[in-house]
């Protein structure tokens, strides 16, 4: 049953009618027109979902607004300010870590989570991180890198 | 020619505030057209215009989906036009805009679509000098050309801009396309690595993809599917469905679909509707396929002969008959095809993730009853398509819905529809007999291949006696020229065919020259003539540092070489493997390519790396198991793509030769990868394993096999 929730996405307060067990991902696209999170098996097995929740990367397919209540958000469209790219963004763009295009949400965002915790990751931890994130043009090596190149440059808290 | 309605169709953006408009005719094509045997319109096409404003739009028919095809068209036109890369703005896949293509595919765009795009650019070019010269009044060889600014020769205040040039003049100019295009000496773009031009979009969440585009009073649409390919619905409920409130249900043919406002609810009213469906044969299965697609075989054709089997059978001293296979293997991008439909009683505007925007609007149309004219495809970004994005059965479905229900309709195939409705890389096998004379020269080669095409069973190596016979439709093993062969749909995958091919010739090679006592590197120079394959291949073993040695030597080093969409490439690996578990990791790949003229160096060392690693899969993991028409793999949970931990260390080579026009990048470097790790697998452990993909299992299989003498070959 519809339930009042209220949590943040990329900063603002959204305040919805719901039922509470419904993925984050869907209401993310749907209601919140949020396209940037990614759609790719809606099984929590991809990763093209992946959001910060409270800084934590979740599946957002496999979260129900129950967890998010009361919570903040931050999707890809949030990571850029007034038009400027993080560190973890500009790495990918200059590492060319992405060719579709269509798994890079997620792994930005599961490394903007990683790099919050361990500013400077071996490219072992790295891996580790990003093992549950799926690529199927097979960047692998180019994600590696940019992570790398934009750990230490201050990722925003 | 082209109806007036359909070039101001085309041109409608172009004209509109003047600027120029170069069109090409296809005549000019006809060469091109012919040698890859499909045909263009002779209607002229729009390719560029050249706005107010002095940004460059490039118009074409290829799409975008990963291959970075979106940055090297744009970085031929800005090198012929004599502009920054930055001025460009990419216009791809939108058939009322775009010249007519026949599809992305085949390593072809920057081969074929590529001449036809810096010919158009040198014209226009050569237009705007022309203006200039009558604007400053020199004349035109006094002019030079920079940065999208004509100056006069050693006075370079005299200048005059594209915008200038263009502003207000509406000009519309056909050129035939046959301009001299700059060499590569002169490159200032080409040739040069330039980053994505989508790289900013793609990192922010604001590229769009099919399944992002929003319209109005759009629906959800979600389709019920059968449980098995060929089972037909004998009995339908949709009472529960339609129950749900604000839910339609459209059953029309073989179409039976929920749609609604809100996407979680048509999930669940999919859920609701209650079928049963007709029972299909159990057969073949994941293992009896292979001798159904050799039974099922009508006849062969051969496609290369020389000499005589049987004077090479007698001149063998060592017979080696093997018998190689692979499963099927699922494209499964990380999109799963969407399309959003909006239908009108006079046209069609339809977004869909496809390689064939014309093509697609073509079945659209005729599914619709529409002129193709009165149907629009737009293609946004395609997340991964690798050839499996070629049929669109989802923008067929979205628009027949949207014609039915009269609002805009979105069908987004969830992860199992994206497995089921894959038109797998076809399972395959090749029968091959080859022999060494006393000197460990090939005298025989007898080869049959089952199931796929012919796409990579030629080799370059000199063999006297040789057949070469394919048992299906050539290049893509289209199904439906073989009725019957295949239990679903099958279709291209990323370099359709070779991967099964390479496998089998290279790793036949490597069995060879181990049962000659040579090492692998020497045995197949000993048989190779062709320059560019041996430059390639002792590029490769160069760069990664060879050393000679016959196997198995227990290093866990393997090599393999193919040709491929017009391209050279040597692999060479190393690898490690667990004799107690079987797992196989690969640590480092060593890849050499000679692509002929590069477009983007760094652009071609990302297609290598992601081709190599991709092929992983297909190598070691990827196999869809399936009873008859019932896929049985259908979640990432059990059919395994690489992931960090597979992906190897890829350094990749590009082979220089500027002076041959630019090849296939994307697919050649996917061919050699199953036969290096098999061969590496050799080397480090002596089993020679036959059967695509190396899992696990089959490699424990096949070490305890080996440890029992005089196997395989013999
Ligand atoms: S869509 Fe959520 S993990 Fe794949
Ligand atoms: S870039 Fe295509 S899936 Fe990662």
């Amino acid at each position: 049953m519809a339930q009042k929730l209220e949590f943040r996405v990329n900063g603002r307060t959204v305040r919805i009618e719901l039922d509470p067990q419904r993925a984050l991902l869907g209401v993310l696209r749907g209601p919140l027109a949020l396209t940037g999170t990614k759609y790719g098996c809606g099984e929590g097995l991809c990763g093209a979902c992946t959001v910060l929740l409270d800084g934590q990367a979740v599946r957002s397919c496999m979260t129900p607004l129950a967890a998010v209540d009361g919570k903040d958000v931050l999707t890809i469209e949030g990571l850029s300010r007034d038009g400027k790219l993080d560190a973890l963004q500009e790495a990918f763009v200059e590492h060319g870590g992405l060719q579709c295009g269509y798994c890079t949400s997620g792994m930005i965002l599961t490394a903007t989570a990683l790099l919050r915790a361990t500013p400077h990751p071996s490219r072992d931890a790295i891996r580790q991180a990003l093992e549950r994130n799926l690529c199927r043009c097979a960047a692998h090596q180019r994600i590696l890198d940019a992570v790398l190149g934009a750990s230490g440059a201050g990722v925003r808290p | 020619m082209s109806t007036p309605t359909q070039v101001s169709r085309r041109e409608f953006i172009g004209m509109a505030g003047g600027g120029i408009v170069v069109l090409v005719g296809f005549s000019a094509l006809d060469g091109i057209a012919q040698e890859r045997r499909f045909s263009y319109p002779t209607d002229p096409n729009a390719y560029l215009v050249i706005g107010d404003d002095g940004r460059i739009t490039v118009l074409t028919g290829k799409i975008e989906m990963g291959q970075g095809v979106v940055t090297s068209l744009a970085q031929m036109a800005a090198e012929e036009l004599g502009v920054d890369l930055a001025t460009i703005d990419m216009v791809m896949g939108d058939t009322d805009r775009c010249p007519w293509d026949m599809g992305t595919f085949g390593s072809l765009t920057t081969r074929m679509f590529g001449p036809a795009l810096r010919a158009a650019a040198a014209e226009a070019r050569a237009i705007l000098v022309s203006l200039a010269a009558v604007r400053l009044g020199v004349a035109k060889r006094r002019l030079t050309v920079r940065s999208g600014s004509v100056s006069v020769i050693g006075e370079p205040v005299r200048s005059v801009t594209y915008a200038q040039l263009a502003r207000g003049k509406g000009l519309r100019k056909v050129v035939d396309a046959r301009a001299v295009l700059r060499n590569a000496a002169q490159f200032r773009i080409m040739s040069h690595s330039a980053q994505r031009l989508d790289g900013r979009e793609k990192v922010t969440g604001e590229a769009r993809y099919a399944a992002d585009i929003r319209l109005p009073g759009m629906l959800y649409a979600r389709i019920l599917r059968p449980p098995a390919h060929g089972a037909k619905l004998v009995h339908l409920d949709t009472f529960a469905a339609e129950a749900m409130k604000g839910v339609i249900v459209i059953h029309k043919e073989d179409l039976v679909a929920v749609l609604h406002e809100d996407e979680l609810a048509a999930d669940q009213a999919r859920a609701k509707l209650s079928a049963q469906w007709s029972s299909v044969p159990p057969q073949p299965d994941t293992e009896s396929i292979f001798e159904h697609l050799v039974s099922a075989t009508q006849a062969l054709h051969e496609v290369a002969a020389q000499g005589d089997l049987s004077s090479g059978r007698r001149q063998a001293e060592r017979i080696f008959q093997m018998e190689y296979r692979k499963g099927y293997v699922a494209h499964a991008p990380l999109e799963p095809h969407a399309a959003l439909a909006q239908v009108s009683a006079t046209g069609a505007t339809v977004w869909a993730s496809t390689q064939t925007p014309f093509p697609t609007r073509d079945r659209i149309a005729k599914v619709l009853g529409f002129e193709p004219k009165h149907v629009r495809v737009i293609t946004p970004f395609l997340g991964g398509g690798f050839g499996g994005k070629s049929a669109d059965r989802q923008a067929l479905e979205a628009a027949r819905l949207a014609a039915t229900c009269g609002r805009p309709v979105q069908v987004a195939w969830d992860r199992r529809e994206e497995f089921f409705y894959d038109r797998f890389d076809p399972a395959a096998v090749v029968k091959l007999v080859s022999g060494l004379d006393r000197e460990g020269h090939i005298v025989l080669w007898d080869y049959s291949v089952y199931g796929t095409g012919e796409r990579g069973a030629i080799h370059l190596y000199q063999v006297p006696n040789l057949a070469i016979r394919t048992g299906v439709a050539p290049v893509y093993g289209d199904a439906a020229q073989s009725p019957g062969l295949h239990p679903f749909e099958v279709g291209p995958w990323r370099a359709p065919g070779a991967n099964m091919n390479v496998f089998a010739i290279e790793s036949q090679m490597d069995l060879m020259a181990a049962a000659a006592g040579v090492d692998p590197v020497t045995f197949r120079l000993r048989h190779l003539k062709d320059r560019r394959m041996r430059k390639v291949l002792q590029t490769a073993v160069a760069s990664f540092r060879w050393r000679p040695a016959v196997g198995p030597s227990g290093r866990g080093i393997g090599l393999a070489c193919s040709t491929d969409a017009g391209s050279y490439v040597a692999s060479v690996g190393e690898i490690s493997v667990e004799r107690s578990s079987g797992r196989v990791s690969v640590s480092r790949v060593v890849c050499a390519e000679d692509l002929g003229l590069v477009v983007n160096p760094e652009g071609a060392r990302m297609q290598i790396e992601g081709a190599t690693t991709m092929g992983i899969g297909y190598t070691l993991t990827e196999e869809v198991r399936f009873r008859g028409g019932e896929i049985l793999d259908h979640s990432f949970a059990s059919y395994q793509i690489p992931t960090f931990s597979a992906a190897p260390r890829v350094e990749a080579v590009l082979v220089p030769h500027q002076d041959l026009p630019a090849q296939g990048g994307g697919e050649p470097p996917i061919t050699t990868v199953g036969a290096m790790v098999a061969n590496a697998i050799f080397d480090s452990t002596g089993a020679r394993l036959s059967r695509l993909p190396m899992t696990p299992e089959r490699i424990v299989a096949a070490l305890a096999k080996s440890a029992a003498p005089a196997r395989g070959a013999g």
